[in-house]
């Protein structure tokens, strides 16, 4: 194995180290908020790279059926309850935001396909057809059931798993697709040949990053979802209202799994199904790094990615195998290592 | 209640008096259009809104069920085909599991199968009542095979999706390697929605071998093929039968340019020379087919349909003479019939069966085809 081998293993790492990096983050920020063990993370990734890739092909992409689906189960879901709390004045409200909203993305979708917008133009009608089915999911799925314990949740993400990549079949169908990269351009770095696509994907990795890092030190609503974290009941008393971060946390779940999917898919081609796989990947980055700190689940994460490449030229058969019978020993070290409190989700 | 007992007794007698006047032919189909395997069971099933409505100059029914990709449900339509139905054949399934799956209950009652995907080899009781369409993973490959033969090519990198389908082409290829005399020099696998197959390329690349032969199916397939283009790689890079469609194309973009292929001649019917045994049939086949679902909608599936109703409509003559259809008769020499058709040309190919062969095709029955401009186009 030479030198140049390990250094093109090192780089194929790196690349997609970064977006299993992302999706830790994501997965992390989820279940630090809301204890929700975010199984379908990885649909977002998948829903926002075949939407971009529908989008280039010049078709409308299937994504807007979902999200005006989803939006109107919301608007019934809130529509009763208003109804029941005798306040039809929110009716209109309601209307507005689950309704005429993603009819209102859906058409922005369906013009978006008809013309050849430039590549950022179409990543931010992706953003806006992706990133609102994380709320909607989690006014759906997960509110109604936010004191449950955590292998209920883990369930329902499951069960949310499961219907979001089934509909995806039906949306995208069962073939892939590559999406038009960013650049072309390639840069000579001793014997490697870099790609452009590449250096966005570490680069955009590393500013989402930082934005993340920003937002949780520097404003309200970050410190919020910082406090609910650390104690729900606590950041309750305190006054910080558990559905709103909820929310919030979804909305930047879903954020960063459009981000990591519009990056990853022109060097990658992406399936219907294939973000189980990447989230996966990022969820044993997560466990690597305690499923606590995210420094550490980032460096977990880009782990992960390299030793998926270097196992990927060693033993190829093997790859799946050895990435995750990782989890086992960092597991059994962690057992051993830390106190054990009893079940944690009891306390409440 | 008495009208009830009336409209019984009327249904009663119409049922009675149809099955008297019309000694129709009836045959179960099962299909998995849900389910993971739907994107092969639609085109199989459109082709049955093209077949002749007559088998052997007889008038047919057939009966289509979805299974919805789940060997258990192939297995349950079977069942009910045979029992409720007595059907004199049973065609099906689009996936290998399925398929097999079907052969015990054809094997059970006594009832003969088209089977519209390759099979492994059978017991010899279910052999006994099994007849395969499609062409089998090693004559598709024997002809990459010959192609790498009169190229030279000395070294063989393989790199295949690490489930069944991985592994049959490497046995095939694996099989052909003395007779054509190359080696194969790696053996790497990859998932099939691997974001990356950089480490198994690079190895492939430090081996520097001859030509690559790709064991993918599809859009999956051109994962490597455009990371061995990215990484420079220059020889000439093989795929099977199981990649010749347009996502593979959309895909691989430029870097599909060149690949290489086998498959049934229907797919470049225009393209066959005058000479070609099948070129009549494939041409009126995917003109028809085209007409009724879109151009550039033909595909070697809805061909398999099609071939297995030649290969039944080739023995049904022989055994309407023997026996009437409805009767353990007819479906013995029905399966004595299949067992011995000679020069069925269909879309695919021209099926010659004997007892020891159940499948009947020979080398017309693939053309090599290669990516030229974002076409496939047939390699002459």
């Amino acid at each position: 194995m030479s030198a140049d081998i390990v250094l093109w293993l090192v780089q194929d790492g790196i690349t997609t180290g970064a977006i299993y990096a992302l999706l830790a983050l994501a997965l992390l920020l989820v279940f630090a908020v809301t204890r929700i063990i975010f199984v379908p993370q990885g649909e977002f990734v998948s829903y926002a790279a075949l939407s971009l890739g529908m989008l280039q092909t010049g078709q409308t992409p299937g994504t807007v059926w979902v999200l005006i689906a989803g939006g109107a189960i919301v608007a019934v879901l809130e529509g009763a309850s208003a109804l029941a709390r005798r306040e039809p004045a929110r009716l209109a409200r309601i209307l507005a935001v689950y309704v005429a909203g993603p009819l209102a993305i859906a058409a922005l979708a369906r013009w978006g396909a008809a013309h050849a917008l430039g590549l950022w133009a179409q990543m931010a009608i992706v953003a806006a057809l992706v990133v609102p089915l994380g709320p909607l999911l989690y006014r759906i799925a997960y509110r109604p059931l936010a004191d449950a314990s955590v292998l209920v949740l883990f369930i329902v993400s499951m069960a949310a798993h499961y219907v979001l990549s089934g509909l995806g079949l039906v949306i995208f169908g069962g073939e892939g697709l590559r999406t038009n990269p960013i650049s072309e351009a390639r840069f000579d770095v001793g014997v490697l040949k870099i790609g452009a696509q590449s250096v966005w994907v570490a680069g955009a990795s590393l500013v989402c990053m930082i934005a993340l890092w920003l937002f949780f030190e520097h404003t309200l609503v970050g410190k919020a979802l910082r406090a609910t974290a650390i104690n729900r009941v606590g950041a309750r008393l305190a006054g910080i209202p558990a559905g709103l971060t909820g929310s919030i946390a979804f909305v930047l779940a879903a954020a960063i799994g459009a981000a990591s999917g519009v990056l990853i898919s022109p060097i990658a081609t992406i399936y219907y199904d294939s973000g189980l796989m990447i989230s996966l990947k990022g969820f044993v980055g997560a466990i690597l790094g305690g499923m606590a700190s995210y420094p550490l689940a980032a460096l977990g994460a880009l782990g992960v990615g390299l030793i998926e490449s270097f196992s990927s030229f060693w033993a190829s058969a093997l790859k799946e195998t050895i990435v995750f019978t990782l989890i086992i020993p960092v597991l059994l070290w962690r057992s051993l290592a830390s106190r054990h409190p009893a079940v944690e989700d009891e306390e409440e | 209640m008495r009208t009830h007992a009336r409209l019984a007794a009327l249904a009663v007698t119409c049922a009675v008096a149809a099955a008297a006047a019309h000694a129709e032919i009836t045959i179960g189909v099962t299909l998995g259009t849900t389910g993971p395997g739907s994107s092969l069971g639609i085109p199989y099933k459109n082709a049955f809104q093209l077949v002749p409505k007559t088998l052997g100059g007889e008038p047919v029914r057939y009966i289509i069920l979805d299974d919805e990709s789940k060997p258990d449900n192939a297995a349950k339509n079977a069942r009910k085909f045979v029992t409720e139905d007595k059907v004199d054949a049973i065609m099906g399934s689009n996936g290998v599991p399925s398929a097999v799956a079907m052969t015990q209950v054809a094997a059970e009652s006594a009832t003969p199968m088209v089977s519209l995907t390759p099979v492994p080899p059978l017991a010899p009781e279910r052999n006994r009542w099994t007849f395969v369409v499609p062409q089998p993973t090693q004559l598709m490959m024997s002809a990459v095979a010959q192609h790498m033969k009169a190229r030279g090519v000395k070294t063989v990198g393989f790199i295949g999706f690490s489930d069944t389908w991985g592994d049959l082409v490497y046995n095939a290829v694996n099989a052909l390697s003395a007779s054509n005399g190359y080696k194969l020099v790696t053996n790497e696998r990859f998932g099939r929605a691997d974001p990356s197959v950089t480490g198994q390329v690079l190895k492939i690349t430090a081996a520097a071998p001859d030509a690559v032969v790709v064991g993918g199916s599809g859009s999956p397939a051109a994962t490597p093929q455009i990371a061995l283009r990215e990484r420079g790689y220059k020889g000439p890079i093989y795929h099977n039968h199981g990649t010749v469609n347009r996502p593979f194309i959309q895909t691989g973009k430029k870097s599909a340019e060149g690949a290489i292929a086998p498959t049934g001649a229907l797919i470049v019917a225009e393209e066959l020379p005058e000479s070609f045994p099948t070129r009549a049939v494939s041409l009126d086949f995917v003109k028809r087919y085209e007409a009724a679902f879109g151009a550039g909608s033909r595909n070697a599936f809805a061909g398999y349909s099609w071939d297995g109703v030649a290969l039944l409509d080739a023995a049904a003559k022989v055994a309407l003479k023997k026996a009437k259809p409805g009767t353990p008769a007819f479906r013995a020499a029905l399966r004595d019939a299949l067992e011995n058709v000679k020069d069925v040309i269909g879309t695919h190919g021209v099926y010659n069966m004997s007892p020891a062969n159940h499948n009947g095709l020979d080398e017309r029955a693939r053309v090599l085809v290669q990516v030229v401009n974002g076409e496939w186009r047939l390699l002459k």
